[in-house]
């Protein structure tokens, strides 16, 4: 990069408008950081395009002038992904937040990449169909975030993932071309599945322009319950059970004895602070088949040694097992000033295993780790709770954090489950891919970003 | 100007509310001015970011930083859903005086806070003077709601729609009060406020017919002073320290069970940045018990008197209710005001949408950022026209001035008044 900040701000005026450039110090700090516990770096310009045309002109100048170019929509992600690149270029979305088209006919709705989670699933319910996806930041996350992360979120037990719903993704080269990928129709085997390729890439290989989600109706019917256990093993147990026995419910969430008392403690809510986990159930679907796996359940429950199962008889009762749930996050995060929130990810069948494993870290490390998530799918967040500018201690959550993901990768599992890698985990990926993956992912990128251009250092390092 | 090692030292002292922040960014969800710019500067998790930034040296323009923490409506939202549960609006007054310590008030902030505000009786006696004069500057510009505009141009008016100052202040009207306690055996104090005093006297007469209805003592001594909280927000802690002062010294001589206010605003800044921010006088035990016994009228009436009018039937002209931010997010006070609309006769509440968001206001924000102070109330007034409310109720007469301005630009035909009037009226 060889021209002065003057003539940088000028042209970016010329694509954008006055208005939308930030150059001036303070705007481009609050553009240094995202959500993870990561140390800040403020760009040398950010930009907020405000057409699709504007975003790939930015991209275009960007890569003719070899700066580097992160794009952030709420800044909600917890693995560093929306940090940018020293004297690069931070691109906002926010402007880019239309909903181009919901179509009820055939089940999929178009969106530019700004538009924000909750008000998307809004908008869909408004018109009688669901979207699953519900990640904790739903309320101000953007959809190309969940895209580029493969956001998760409570749902993802039965109905899946970010990725489970993309459709197609049409995205800017480096050069500023529209590739366009996908379709609208369920099935599509036209040509490399690119929106696939896309989905958690980070932003690394291209910047989205619109997306293609998938719909489905919603349920008719839901049942959430609470199921109390004086044993993690045996909850863990319980969980196992219920999916042995052929039953998936939308939502199977775990919290530990710790989380229980932290969230009792802050809300006051008549939690059963002596319980060493908690199940907090929601089974959905045709009237009649929620009422009878809501039996089968509360049966395998008490089965596997529930003291006690709860079910919500209304919609108050039910709204309160999910605000013991939503609780966990924010008590955790009012007992110390520093939140490390993980999400180590294992196969099912080896949580009680994971959660011992968390015990011992919690005790060798001696930090307060705090343990709460989507037992369904078998990722947790173990969450410490930490003061970063204790040294001393910081170092010991660093070694705790390594530990985890070892531990993790041993029990057959996965560095994120939905937090993505950023580069908070961009250093573990060869313990979990392996060299061959790593280079491949390289290579490829090389070839498509030859500059290095597209969010350099997530994923995959350099 | 010292240097910036010396401010990045003030600044750290608010180190421990700062690292509260675990920036996961849940107050752009609530945030009113980011809704209209989404940029990161103008919510609560960048500010808190740029203050970091500047306590660690990161950042070398404190007059940036200060920029940025001024477009701020102090509304409180993101404080009321922040998860972390980080004390937002104790940092941004503190850094506030903090900055403005450091780099110094504007020349017109001096003049209006030190010379006018701290000094009540020239302050009367001057918009007094203006109440005189101001129909040779004004045109009426919508006779329902009482709005005018400024008949030629006029830098701080500009495009306002605004209500004029009344014709004699409330505190002519009635200087001061000492009136025993009835039948409810309770005296309380009674605080107008500013705007009330001058702009909305008869919110002030509503609240003392209502006193006398439930045979409330009125305690109201003559010279009272400004809240303190237009100095505070500019961070001129002196003045807002100096005002507190005026006010603890006329109202300590009073003797009662409760200290009322019929103003969100004024209610807020005694109850709650009374204590935090007036530390100068923090061992003068009248502070604490003036703060401690602070209440909303609403509140009063309710909570305390134990009103419950009864639920009317057979509709009537539709109120729809504006809920200021002081009240809902500073005290969750959200039922009782809707308690007294739903039980008014002749009257049938309707809720509007989005009634709990900021109208805009903000205090001395809507002077400096019109603009936008303009969209978000544009939004409040949107909702009010589609409730089909022929009158809209709330308790804060910053707010009643917001949104008469904003329905005024709108031509509506919707009356803006405070629950006391609605509720004094109804005691016929």
């Amino acid at each position: 990069m060889n021209k002065s900040p003057d003539s940088l701000k000028k042209e970016f005026e010329a694509i954008v408008g006055k208005d939308n450039v930030m150059t001036a110090e303070a705007d481009l700090h609050s553009y240094s950081y995202d959500a993870a516990v990561l140390p800040s770096q403020a760009p040398a310009v950010a930009v907020r395009p405000e057409t699709s045309e504007a975003m790939g002109k930015v991209v275009k100048f960007c890569n003719d002038n070899g700066m580097p170019l992160t794009v952030r929509g709420a800044g909600s992600n917890l693995s560093g992904g929306t940090i940018p690149e020293k004297g690069g270029v931070v691109v906002v979305t926010g402007a880019l937040n239309k909903i181009l088209e919901i179509n009820a006919e055939d089940m999929y709705a178009v969106v530019q990449p700004g538009v924000v989670t909750a008000k998307f699933a809004a908008e869909v319910a408004a018109k009688g169909l669901f979207y699953p996806p519900d990640p904790g930041s739903q309320t101000v996350s953007t959809l190309g975030g969940n895209v580029a992360e493969n956001a998760g979120g409570l749902r993802g037990l039965k109905y899946g993932v970010t990725k489970d719903y993309v459709m197609g993704v049409d995205f800017f080269d480096v050069n500023g071309e529209l590739i366009k990928t996908g379709s609208k129709t369920v099935k599509c085997v036209t040509g490399y599945n690119l929106a696939g390729l896309m989905v958690a890439s980070e932003g690394t290989l291209g910047v989205f322009e619109k997306i293609i989600l998938k719909l489905v109706p919603p349920p008719q019917a839901a049942k959430a319950m609470m199921a109390v256990f004086d044993d993690m093993i045996a909850a863990s147990r319980a969980v196992a059970a219920i999916i042995a026995n052929k039953i998936v419910p939308a939502t199977l969430e775990i919290m530990d004895n710790f989380t229980i008392r932290t969230v009792e403690n802050f809300r006051k809510a008549g939690l059963p602070v002596d319980a060493q986990a908690l199940l907090l159930i929601e089974v959905d679907g045709h009237p009649a088949m929620v009422e009878e796996d809501a039996q089968k359940v509360e049966k395998i429950c008490k089965e596997q040694g529930a003291t006690s199962v709860k079910v919500a008889k209304d919609a108050a009762e039910r709204a309160n097992v999910w605000q013991a749930r939503r609780d966990a996050l924010p008590a955790l995060a009012r007992v110390s000033p520093t939140t490390v929130l993980e999400d180590a990810t294992v196969p099912r069948s080896k949580i009680p295993a994971m959660m011992q494993a968390l015990n011992e870290i919690a005790k060798e490390y001696k930090l307060q780790i705090g343990t709460f998530g989507h037992a369904g799918d078998g990722n947790l967040h173990p969450t410490i709770l930490t003061d970063k500018r204790n040294h001393e201690e910081w170092h010991r959550v660093e070694k705790a954090i390594d530990a985890i993901f070892d531990r993790a990768l041993a029990l057959g599992g996965t560095l994120s489950g939905e937090h993505g890698i950023g580069l908070a985990k961009s250093k573990y990926m060869k313990l979990e891919c392996g060299l061959g993956a790593l280079d491949y992912s390289r290579r490829m990128k090389s070839v498509l970003d030859p500059k290095g251009i597209l969010n350099p250092g997530k994923i995959i390092g350099f | 100007m010292a240097d910036i090692h010396e401010l990045a030292g003030l600044l750290k002292e608010l180190d421990d509310q700062l690292v509260g922040c675990m920036r996961c960014g849940m107050c752009q969800a609530v945030c009113p001015l980011f809704a209209q710019t989404g940029r990161e500067a103008d919510v609560a998790r960048g500010k808190i970011s740029l203050l970091d930034g500047l306590a660690n040296e990161l950042i070398r323009n404190p007059v940036g930083v200060k920029e940025r923490l001024d477009r701020c409506l102090l509304c409180g939202t993101c404080e009321a859903n922040c998860p972390s549960g980080v004390k937002v609006l104790d940092i941004f007054f503190k850094a506030r005086a903090i900055l403005t310590g450091y780099l110094g008030l504007s020349p017109a902030k001096k003049a209006i806070f030190r010379g006018l505000l701290a000094n009540p009786r020239l302050f009367n006696q001057l918009l007094s003077f203006g109440a005189k004069f101001q129909k040779l500057f004004t045109k009426e510009v919508n006779d329902l709601l009482g709005s005018s505009c400024a008949r030629f141009q006029a830098p701080i008016v500009g495009d306002r729609h605004f209500k004029g100052l009344a014709e004699k202040p409330f505190h002519k009207l009635v200087p001061s009060l000492d009136t025993p306690a009835g039948k409810s055996g309770l005296r309380v104090a009674f605080f107008p406020g500013c705007v009330m005093d001058k702009i909305f006297p008869n919110v002030a007469q509503s609240v003392l017919k209502v006193m006398e209805h439930h045979g409330v003592g009125v305690y109201m001594p003559p010279n009272q002073a400004c809240c303190g909280i237009p100095a505070l927000s500019s961070g001129d802690t002196d003045t807002f320290q100096k005002l507190v002062a005026l006010n603890l010294d006329v109202f300590s001589k009073g003797d009662f069970d409760y200290f009322v206010t019929a103003c969100a605003t004024c209610t807020a800044t005694i109850r709650k940045l009374w204590p935090r921010m007036a530390d100068r006088f923090n061992s003068r035990g009248q502070l604490r018990e003036i703060s401690d016994k602070t209440m909303d009228v609403n509140q009063f009436l309710v909570d305390v008197l134990g009103i419950k009018p009864e639920k009317q039937t057979g509709g009537g002209k539709v109120v729809t209710y504006h809920d200021p931010c002081h009240l809902k997010n500073s005290f969750g006070i959200t039922s009782q005001p809707r308690a007294i609309l739903t039980g008014l006769p002749g009257y049938a509440f309707k809720e509007m949408t989005d009634a709990g968001t900021c109208c805009g206001c903000g205090g001395s924000f809507n002077l400096q950022h019109y603009d936008v102070s303009a969209r978000i109330g544009g939004n409040k007034a949107d909702n009010i026209i589609a409730s089909g409310a022929e009158t809209v109720a709330t308790g804060c007469p910053a707010c009643m001035l917001q949104i008469t301005d904003m329905l005024s630009q709108k031509g509506a035909r919707c009356r803006v008044r405070h629950v006391m009037e609605l509720y004094a009226e109804s005691l016929g």
